[in-house]
Parts: C-alpha cells; sequence; structure tokens
C-alpha cells in the first residue's frame, strides 16, 4: 500500500471576483521512503495542493476529492484529528524560514514544544533529543546553539532548524515547500544535500514543492509538472529529463539557461502558456 | 570593441560601512563592504557580477555609480571620475545610466500609472520634449518592451510580475541611455518569464548597443547573457574573465563552489555534481 495516495483533489478559492480554481485536477501516489518532485511556476496550484493535505488552506479555500494516508482518509478531517497527523506524522518546511519560526522564542522552546506536545516527552529529554537533531542537520555547536533566537541564525542555518524541527517527530511523510527558494545558490545545494542525506537516514518520504526543475533532477525518483492547476506531465523524473512529452515541461526545461548546454537563445513556450493564461 | 575605449573605467572603489560595535560605549566598527575593486566596461558589452547575498555585488554598482558614497577609488564615465561630480552633473549623468531593480513592484510607484512612470525620467531629463512627442515616445518604448499601448492607464498593482518588470525596463529605456545597471533584475521571476525578459534584455542591447552591468547570484543567467563575469566574494574580485572561461575553467575555489551548486536539470549530472559537492565540503573539513 502506498504511504500518501491523491486522487482528484481540487482546491477552490471563494474570492470577490468569484470562484478562483487554484488546483482543478491533482493525482499521485507516494510510496515509503521516496520522493516526489512537485514543480510549477507561480499560481500553478503547487502549494495549495499541498497545503489542502494537512488542511492548511486559507479559510475560503475548499478541498474536494481523495486523500488518503497509510490507508486512512485525512482530507477535511477535523482539526481535532488532524493534530494527530500534523507534524508526529506529516512534517512540514515552509518557504521562508524567518516567518515560520516564532521570533520571540529561543529555538530551544519551539523544539521541546513539538516533542513535549506529541510525544509526552520531559523538557529534558526533550532538549537532549533537539540537539541531537540540530547535529544530523549539520548545525555546528547544536548544544549552544540551541538556546540561540531565529535572528541569531543565517538563512540557511534557519532552514536548517525548520528542517529539523519537522523532523523531530520521525514522520513519515515531509512536505518542503520552496525549502531553498529564499538562499544562495551554494546555500541551497547544501541544503538539498542534507535532504538527500538525511532521507537516506530517516526513510522519509518526501514532497518537494518547487518552481526549479534542476534541483529535481538530481533528488527525486518521480516529478510531477503542474500548471494552471492541473497535472501536465508526471513520471519518473529520468524519464521526464529525457524526453519531456509535454510542450509546457519542454519549455520549462529550455527557459532556464544551463552551464552544462550554453544556448543561443532561451525558449519562451512556457511563457506563452502563462501569457495565454493571462498571468504573464 | 577591444581597442575602444572603455566607456566606465572603475579604479581601486572601496566602499566602507560603519556599524555599531554592538554595547552601549561601543563604538563603530569598520565593515568593508566593497574592497579595492578594478574593472572596465566597453559599449555594449555586458558584464556579469556575481556572488552571494552580501558579497558586496549591489554595494558596488551603486557605488561606481554614486547612488551610495564609496570610501575610495574612482569612477571614470568616459574619463570623467562621477565619484568627484557635483549634483548637478550627477543628474545630467543620469540620462546616460539608468537601473532596473530586483523587485518589480516595488520599484514602481503604486500611485503612478504604467504610462506616468515611463514617462517621468524624459519629464525630468527632456523637459522640452512636449505633452505629444513624451505620450507618442512613451507609447513607443511600451510596444519595444512588449506592453501593449491601451495598458498605459493601468496602475502597478494590475500588472504582473513580468509585466511590471518590463515597465521598469521601458522606463530605463526612456532616455536612451548608454549603460543599464540590472540588479537582480530576473531574479524575482518565475523561470519562463525570466527568460523571456533575459531574452528581450538582450534584444534591445543589440538594438541600442547599450552596455549592461549584470548583477545576479545566478552564474548560469550571467554566463547566458553577459560577455565577461566578474565573481565578487566577501567584497573581492576573486575572478574576472570571459563568461567561457569563468565557467569551464574557474580558478578561484569559490567560483569552483559557485559552479558546483548550480543545479543542472539532468538526473546523471545532477549525481555527478552532489558526489563533487560531498568531495569539496570533505575538503573543505579536512583543511579546516
Amino acid at each position: 500500500m502506498a504511504l500518501l495516495e491523491v486522487k482528484n483533489l481540487k482546491v477552490d478559492f471563494q474570492t470577490n471576483d468569484g470562484v478562483v480554481n487554484a488546483v482543478r485536477d491533482l493525482s499521485y501516489t507516494l510510496e515509503k521512503g521516496k520522493t516526489l518532485a512537485i514543480v510549477g511556476e507561480s499560481g500553478s496550484g503547487k502549494t495549495q495542493g499541498a497545503f489542502a493535505l494537512l488542511g492548511l488552506l486559507p479559510k475560503n479555500g475548499k478541498a474536494s476529492g481523495s486523500v488518503m494516508f497509510d490507508g486512512k482518509q485525512i482530507l477535511n478531517l477535523p482539526l481535532s484529528q488532524l493534530r494527530a497527523y500534523r507534524a508526529a506524522r506529516i512534517g512540514i518546511i515552509f518557504q521562508d524560514p524567518m516567518t515560520s519560526l516564532n521570533p520571540y522564542l529561543r529555538i530551544s522552546r519551539q523544539m521541546t514544544e513539538v516533542l513535549e506536545l506529541h510525544k509526552g516527552m520531559t523538557r529534558s529529554a526533550a532538549l537532549a533529543e533537539s540537539v541531537r537533531f540540530l547535529d544530523a542537520v549539520r548545525i555546528p555547536d547544536a548544544k549552544n546553539r540551541v538556546h540561540m533566537y531565529p535572528h541569531e541564525f543565517s538563512g540557511g542555518m534557519r532552514q536548517r532548524v525548520m528542517i529539523a524541527m519537522a523532523l523531530l517527530c520521525g514522520p513519515e511523510l515531509l512536505i518542503a515547500d520552496e525549502p531553498t527558494t529564499a538562499l544562495d545558490v551554494t546555500v541551497q545545494a547544501g541544503i538539498i544535500d542534507l535532504l538527500v542525506d538525511l532521507q537516506e537516514d530517516f526513510g522519509t518520504a518526501i514532497i518537494l514543492i518547487t518552481h526549479d526543475l534542476g534541483i529535481v533532477a538530481g533528488t527525486c525518483e518521480d516529478t510531477l509538472v503542474m500548471f494552471d492547476g492541473r497535472v501536465m506531465e508526471y513520471r519518473k523524473t529520468e524519464e521526464l529529463f529525457a524526453s519531456p512529452a509535454h510542450p509546457y515541461t519542454q519549455g520549462l526545461l529550455a527557459a532556464v539557461p544551463r552551464l552544462d548546454k550554453p544556448v543561443e537563445r532561451l525558449s519562451t513556450v512556457s511563457y506563452e502558456f502563462m501569457s495565454q493564461r493571462g498571468e504573464a | 570593441m577591444t581597442e575602444q575605449k572603455p566607456i566606465l573605467q572603475v579604479r581601486n572603489v572601496s566602499v566602507d560601512f560603519k556599524i555599531p560595535a554592538g554595547g552601549m560605549f561601543g563604538g563603530n566598527k569598520i565593515l568593508h563592504a566593497v574592497k579595492d575593486v578594478s574593472f572596465d566596461l566597453h559599449q555594449g558589452e555586458t558584464l556579469g557580477i556575481v556572488g552571494e547575498s552580501g558579497c558586496g555585488k549591489s554595494t558596488l554598482s551603486r557605488a561606481v555609480i554614486k547612488l551610495i558614497q564609496a570610501t575610495s577609488g574612482e569612477s571614470l564615465w568616459m574619463g570623467k571620475d562621477i565619484l568627484k561630480m557635483s549634483p548637478k552633473e550627477l543628474v545630467n549623468l543620469r540620462k546616460d545610466i539608468q537601473m532596473v531593480f530586483q523587485d518589480p513592484l516595488a520599484s514602481l510607484n503604486p500611485r503612478m500609472t504604467a504610462g506616468q512612470i515611463i514617462a517621468e525620467p524624459l519629464l525630468i531629463h527632456y523637459p522640452e520634449v512636449n505633452k505629444t512627442e513624451r505620450m507618442a515616445r512613451v507609447v513607443e518604448m511600451m510596444e519595444k518592451v512588449g506592453l501593449s499601448a491601451n495598458m498605459i492607464n493601468k496602475y502597478p498593482h494590475e500588472f504582473s510580475g513580468g509585466q511590471c518588470q518590463r515597465i521598469g525596463i521601458a522606463r530605463a529605456l526612456i532616455t536612451k541611455p548608454k549603460l543599464i545597471v540590472c540588479d537582480e533584475a530576473v531574479s524575482a521571476l518565475d523561470v519562463s518569464v525570466q527568460a523571456q525578459v533575459i531574452n528581450l534584455l538582450m534584444d534591445l542591447q543589440k538594438e541600442f548597443g547599450i552596455s549592461l552591468l549584470f548583477i545576479a547570484h545566478d552564474i548560469a543567467v550571467v554566463r547566458h547573457i553577459a560577455q565577461r563575469i566578474m565573481v565578487l566574494y566577501f567584497g573581492e574580485v576573486v575572478e574576472i574573465g570571459e563568461s567561457e572561461q569563468v565557467v569551464m575553467q574557474p580558478r578561484h575555489d569559490y567560483t569552483k563552489k559557485l559552479i558546483a551548486s548550480v543545479p543542472v536539470p539532468d538526473p546523471k549530472e545532477e549525481m555527478r555534481r552532489r558526489e563533487l559537492r560531498r568531495r569539496l565540503r570533505r575538503e573543505a573539513a579536512a583543511a579546516a
């Protein structure tokens, strides 16, 4: 049985200008310990599709369809039941580590809180466990750094803290929403390498949401390309890169300058898709 | 191009900032944001400046056109030092040197229409141009950058990010400058839009013979658009040379790391690069 099975997921937003269909039809499956990349540009619905799994949609958002996690339906569960999944079994990392950490609390408190709540640990046991995870995400001098505040960390280090927090309870699934978008390319490479290594160590399944096809190539078994709330292409990563089938995917790949294969001119095929939708 | 005199010659420019050293009576510390940087820029040439956030690339680009004060050095614009120019001379200079900023929406005044935004530099630098002529030039420029003329009365929030960036480019082009400084001008855009804006910049450069100082953190983008690349690291130039050479035969360790970090959309190549990064990390750890 697959760890996660998403079928015909739809997400609609009720706005003043009428209903907006953010996700029109999204289906995929993810096996234990595997990685799926969901790739799309702004407005493709890639983030809302993932937020819907955990009931993280804003109030005017409505999700329908089916999301089976470990054999149980989790879509639109009441909050009281969702809590058993959030953080404990499904962890999430957000794009901006600064705004997703509480600036008033030391890292230690923010981490121990999770363990005390979900695992019923004592404060001291939780602290020791937190330090162990900060070590695992390669934060130097974790024992002392754990008592620092978020603003005392650099952007890359903050994202490492977020990853450590998300992994604290040993979730079976980790959703990483643009985990490296705000970071420098050298730092980004470090974070992606770290995610790959951690997955080998912890066996966590990962959904990597990104707009960057490049970081997908070396990390994910399967890749799903989204545009305008729909799936354009969903295949083995290697096949997708070797012979992209959908014109949008082809365009997306040719729109990015490559270090290994320089071109005279960048493709604007995927741009045509966007402008036809009136967004570029 | 090489026999020609460069239009911009930057010599030994340094920028220092005073920052509080901490503590009530701690006084100030000096932060050397840019250290002794020199380069030439020729007409019609694009020089790319790469480096990570905080390396001083934006500070440098602003200092050489005196948007901020350099601590020392000179920046010769057709032989005349910009850093010593009077405010009056500087206003004149802005005709020739324009800028495109990173955040397309934040760099446009929300209370002005696209037409007013694009017209403003003309209004300031060429007040003798009458209204009809000005409007005609605005419309012409909008069409050049791929905006339709009937959007002229729309406000920035009604445009997408890519369109806003094109308004910024039209605004920079309207005075027919000789140099445009693009400070992370495509970094905030979706890849599809980024491709379109890069193509536009390259086309316009060819058409008008403008020089570009193109600042970005993405060395792949910079290699695509620039003939030469300068790599900045902690405010210092660690490498400068022909783009192909810098990318294919990087000499400095930081450049090597930068290149190894750029993701490549090819699974096999990406595996190879991850191994390379592992090795570089191990070597760095062993050295430390």
